[in-house]
């Protein structure tokens, strides 16, 4: 199965990479722009048929390794 | 006296700690692979600076995870002294030992400079050899030394007097101007609630003796010394 983590700062907390997305978009002329959070996205193939437990797995992972949680938040999507 | 100097794969300033530790201290040292458990009879571990595991994902966040830092979690919690320099300070981050989380530089770039600290905590066995309150230089070399923490951890982080140094000005102004990084309430180094535990971005390690115009960082490792031979 086919499993995407996205993993990005949370709410409120400071994201200079977004920050600095966010100004060259606005010099490229799209104005319309007010914010930019930049995060990861993870593509995870897991084996199994269980959407349910791919999706338990897919989050222990990201508690456990691929978001810091005291900075960063996350969510899980089976894909397929 | 024995240091233990923990190697990761793309640790960098092992040699220089290991230098310090041997040539400059006379004491012993060994370096531990990352794949070790066995902490050789240490008194003292460092984690040295460097960019352990390519600092892929985030920095230290794979270090964690070797054989060796279950090893440096438990000489921690029975209260042995444990120094994070750098990216040892991000691993020590990432495995919990300290609190809070590194990012991105404000400036969004590498940042390698002197900085000046004040030493604001001289009750841990890697400080008690400065004055508190006393303005020491050292320099950096990060990208992600950024520190952050929820409020309920800075605050617990202040009424513990637990930052450790904190980023001033050559005056000890701690200003904005003096934050090479950006990092909340100008955080440098923290210690853990016991105090043994502690890490730091700036490098003590490159400022060990006056050959390199700087020896304010030599105290960091005679304090560990005389701290274990108070004992």
């Amino acid at each position: 199965m086919k499993v995407e983590v996205r993993v990005y700062p949370k709410e409120g907390v400071l994201d200079p990479q977004g920050k600095a997305i966010a100004a060259a978009l606005g010099r490229l002329g799209h104005r319309a722009v007010q914010d930019v959070r930049a995060g990861k996205v993870f593509f995870i193939d897991v084996a199994g048929a269980d959407a349910k437990a791919a999706e338990a797995d897919a989050k222990r992972m990201a508690e456990e390794l691929l978001a810091n949680t005291v900075i960063e938040g996350y969510d899980v999507r089976v894909v397929s | 006296m024995k240091f233990g100097i923990v190697v990761f794969p793309g640790s960098n300033c092992d040699e220089d700690c290991h230098h310090v530790a041997t040539d400059l201290l006379g004491c012993e040292a060994d370096y531990i692979w990352h794949h070790e458990r066995d902490l050789k009879g240490a008194d003292a571990v460092i984690l040295p600076g460097g960019f352990a595991y390519g600092d892929y994902l985030r920095a230290g966040a794979l270090a964690r995870f070797s054989p060796v830092m279950e090893t440096v979690a438990a000489f921690a919690k029975e209260g042995g002294p444990v120094l994070g320099i750098c990216n040892g300070f991000q691993v020590l981050l990432e495995a919990g030992l300290l609190p809070g989380a590194m990012q991105i530089n404000r400036g969004l770039r590498y940042v390698c400079r002197d900085v000046w600290m004040r030493a604001e905590n001289t009750d841990t066995p890697f400080t008690s050899l400065y004055e508190r309150g006393e303005i020491v230089k050292m320099p950096v070399g990060h990208m992600e030394g950024n520190y952050t923490a929820s409020p309920e951890t800075l605050a617990e982080l202040e009424r513990g007097n637990r930052v450790v140094f904190r980023y001033c000005d050559p005056q000890g102004r701690v200003t904005d101007e003096a934050n090479p990084n950006g990092a909340v309430a100008n955080i440098a180094g923290i210690r853990n609630a016991e105090g043994n535990v502690v890490g730091l971005m700036p490098h003590p390690d490159r400022c060990a003796e006056k050959l390199l115009g700087n020896d304010m960082g030599l105290r960091m490792f005679q304090s560990v010394v005389s701290a274990l031979a108070a004992k």
